[in-house]
């Protein structure tokens, strides 16, 4: 339990970094998690070689699902759209560092899943299977 | 915890010892994460006391067949299970059993009205009435005919503490819907409403009356004559019963002008290759083999319910309803939806913590064993009204106590001290 709420994540929860949005984003996209009905919306500002410069978010969610899309959206910088698509989910579960039930993987992907929606330019689909994604199909995970 | 005291001198008492009820329910006696089992999740599914999973396991056990065709003992057995629960449940509320629609649950009993009636009755540009309380259950139908039949959607509104806007409600008569359809208790602010007098006032304007009795059924008598709607529903898995079955009501001469919802074997009276004529209600309605167990237990579960009665069920739960709310509003940042006064709700209570999400409200009272709902409880347009992504959710049965809202009062202040609140 307390590792779950560890200090690291509800700093993040309630001092999240990057919230808030770009000014005349490039990309931006929002989702909800369809099992908690919480909203994540992204924005973000592409360079001239579609490289991320700026991204933010807004919404509310739950301190694992904030604590996730602000840990990740700092280190998205310098990434290009492509490559945006392509993140694994074990990208943000590292970040988290700790485990996550199956309850709430939901709330910890949500901000990913919002993120590849930005860049795809519609809703990603998931795969809960955790099979490899195909790009061609919009599968994400 | 003992019998507690009636809150007031005339409340009913339960027929025997509070222990002794807790007792039919053998999953209140196991641990969650090492800590008793706090089951405050009612409001989304009731736990089963022995009589009703011992039916469910005696019918396949002893009476097993299909009903309505063989003309052998165990196929007799199995119909006059089947057609007694119909019965049981027809008395309990006081209608006739050719008035009672087995189907899965609430959700497809409303299916079937919105797209039986829906289709023959409703065209472009007619009304159809819901109110901002509605469960998914009961806007979701009515979206899907009112696309197929160009018929659109009316909201009545609700007030700051949950009730419903009674002039939204007079100014949506005068626009005169062909249907209203509402809740007789909500899923999320436990607001109990007046069915009577709603059914009475949208009639004098025409309408039809559709009622979702899900959170209702369990706890207080019906009598469908006294409400006086067309249709009211209510499932089974939230009144003690199996999941896989619940109940339709309609009246009688609605049900004869209806047409089949869906077709197949046992709601025909004759086949041939060129002309099916349907069978009489509620057969009709009832195509295929039908949840012959489900039903069996679910009589069983009338029974139960009726051994202790719903007048006392009903005071049990006031009390814990009188007993939860103030101490819930001691609580720092504890924000309580829906009407403040018993005497206008359930034991049903939705609140916000400031500082604390309800997903994680959620799971850390799981860590002290108290299971509450953490969500939009499929009432997405209510979260709108009430500005909240999702609450958390404490619903209650008869075989609550207080010292499990001692439990969950504990946890919560566990949660805000996790986030330093």
């Amino acid at each position: 339990m307390e590792e779950l709420y560890r200090e690291q994540i509800l700093e993040h929860y309630k001092r999240p970094q990057n919230f808030g949005a770009v000014e005349d984003p490039d990309l931006e996209f929002e989702d909800t998690n369809p099992f908690c009905g919480d909203e994540q919306r992204i924005t973000i500002k592409l360079d001239d070689q579609d490289r991320v410069s700026e991204i933010k978010f807004d919404g509310k969610g739950c301190a694992i699902s904030t604590a996730a899309t602000s840990m990740l959206t700092d280190e998205l910088i310098g990434k290009s759209k492509d490559e945006l698509i392509l993140l694994p989910k074990e990208f943000v579960l590292e970040l988290l560092g700790i485990d996550i039930s199956a309850t709430r993987m939901k709330c910890a992907l949500l901000g990913l899943k919002v993120v590849k929606g930005a860049s795809l330019g519609k809703v990603a689909e998931w795969d809960d299977e955790g099979v490899d994604g195909d790009l061609s199909q919009g599968a994400v995970v | 915890m003992s019998s507690p005291a009636p809150s007031t001198a005339s409340a009913p008492a339960l027929p025997r010892s509070h222990e002794s009820i807790r007792a039919d329910f053998p999953i209140l006696h196991r641990e969650v994460k090492g800590k008793p089992l706090s089951y405050l999740d009612n409001g989304a599914t009731v736990q089963k006391p022995v009589a009703v999973i011992e039916a469910v396991d005696r019918y396949y056990r002893e009476h097993n067949a299909n009903v309505h065709r063989g003309i052998h003992t165990l196929s007799e057995e199995a119909t006059n299970l089947y057609e007694g629960a119909r019965k049981l449940v027809a008395n309990h509320i006081g209608a006739s059993p050719r008035e009672v629609i087995f189907t899965r649950n609430v959700t497809s009993g409303i299916n079937l009205v919105a797209q039986s009636w829906g289709q023959a009755n409703l065209g472009p540009g007619d009304r159809i009435l819901l109110t901002e309380m509605e469960h998914h259950s009961n806007i979701v139908p009515w979206y899907m005919i009112a696309q197929r039949t160009g018929a659109e959607l009316d909201w009545v509104g609700i007030d700051e503490e949950g009730r419903l806007r009674m002039d939204e409600f007079e100014a949506a008569l005068e626009r005169e819907p062909k249907v209203f359809a509402f809740t007789h208790v909500s899923n999320v602010l436990g607001t109990t409403n007046a069915v009577k007098d709603l059914v009475a006032r949208a009639r004098a304007a025409g309408a039809m009356t559709l009622i979702d009795g899900a959170q209702a059924a369990p706890k207080m008598e019906l009598d469908m004559g006294e409400i006086g709607a067309d249709f009211y529903g209510f499932t089974g898995h939230k009144f003690y019963g199996p999941t896989g079955i619940g109940v339709i009501y309609g009246r009688r001469e609605l049900l004869e002008e209806m047409e089949p919802f869906e077709g197949g074997g046992s709601m025909i009276s004759k086949v041939s290759k060129d002309q099916i004529t349907w069978a009489s209600v509620p057969a009709k309605f009832e195509a295929g083999t039908p949840p012959i167990a489900e039903a069996a237990a679910l009589g069983v579960a009338v029974d139960w319910v009726k051994s202790i009665g719903l007048d006392a069920i009903a005071a049990h739960e006031k009390q814990l309803t009188e007993y939860a709310i103030p101490r819930l509003l001691e609580i720092p940042g504890l924000k309580l939806f829906g009407p403040p006064e018993t005497a206008e709700r359930e034991a049903i209570i939705s609140f916000d913590i400031e500082g604390v999400h309800p997903h994680d409200i959620s799971e850390i009272l799981d860590r002290h064993g108290v299971a509450v709902r953490a969500g939009h409880h499929c009432a997405q347009p209510l979260m709108k009204r009430l500005g909240v992504p999702a609450t958390t959710r404490a619903s209650y049965a008869v075989y609550n106590t207080n010292e499990e809202t001692d439990r969950l009062i504990e946890a919560l202040h566990d949660a805000r001290r996790i986030f330093g609140l």
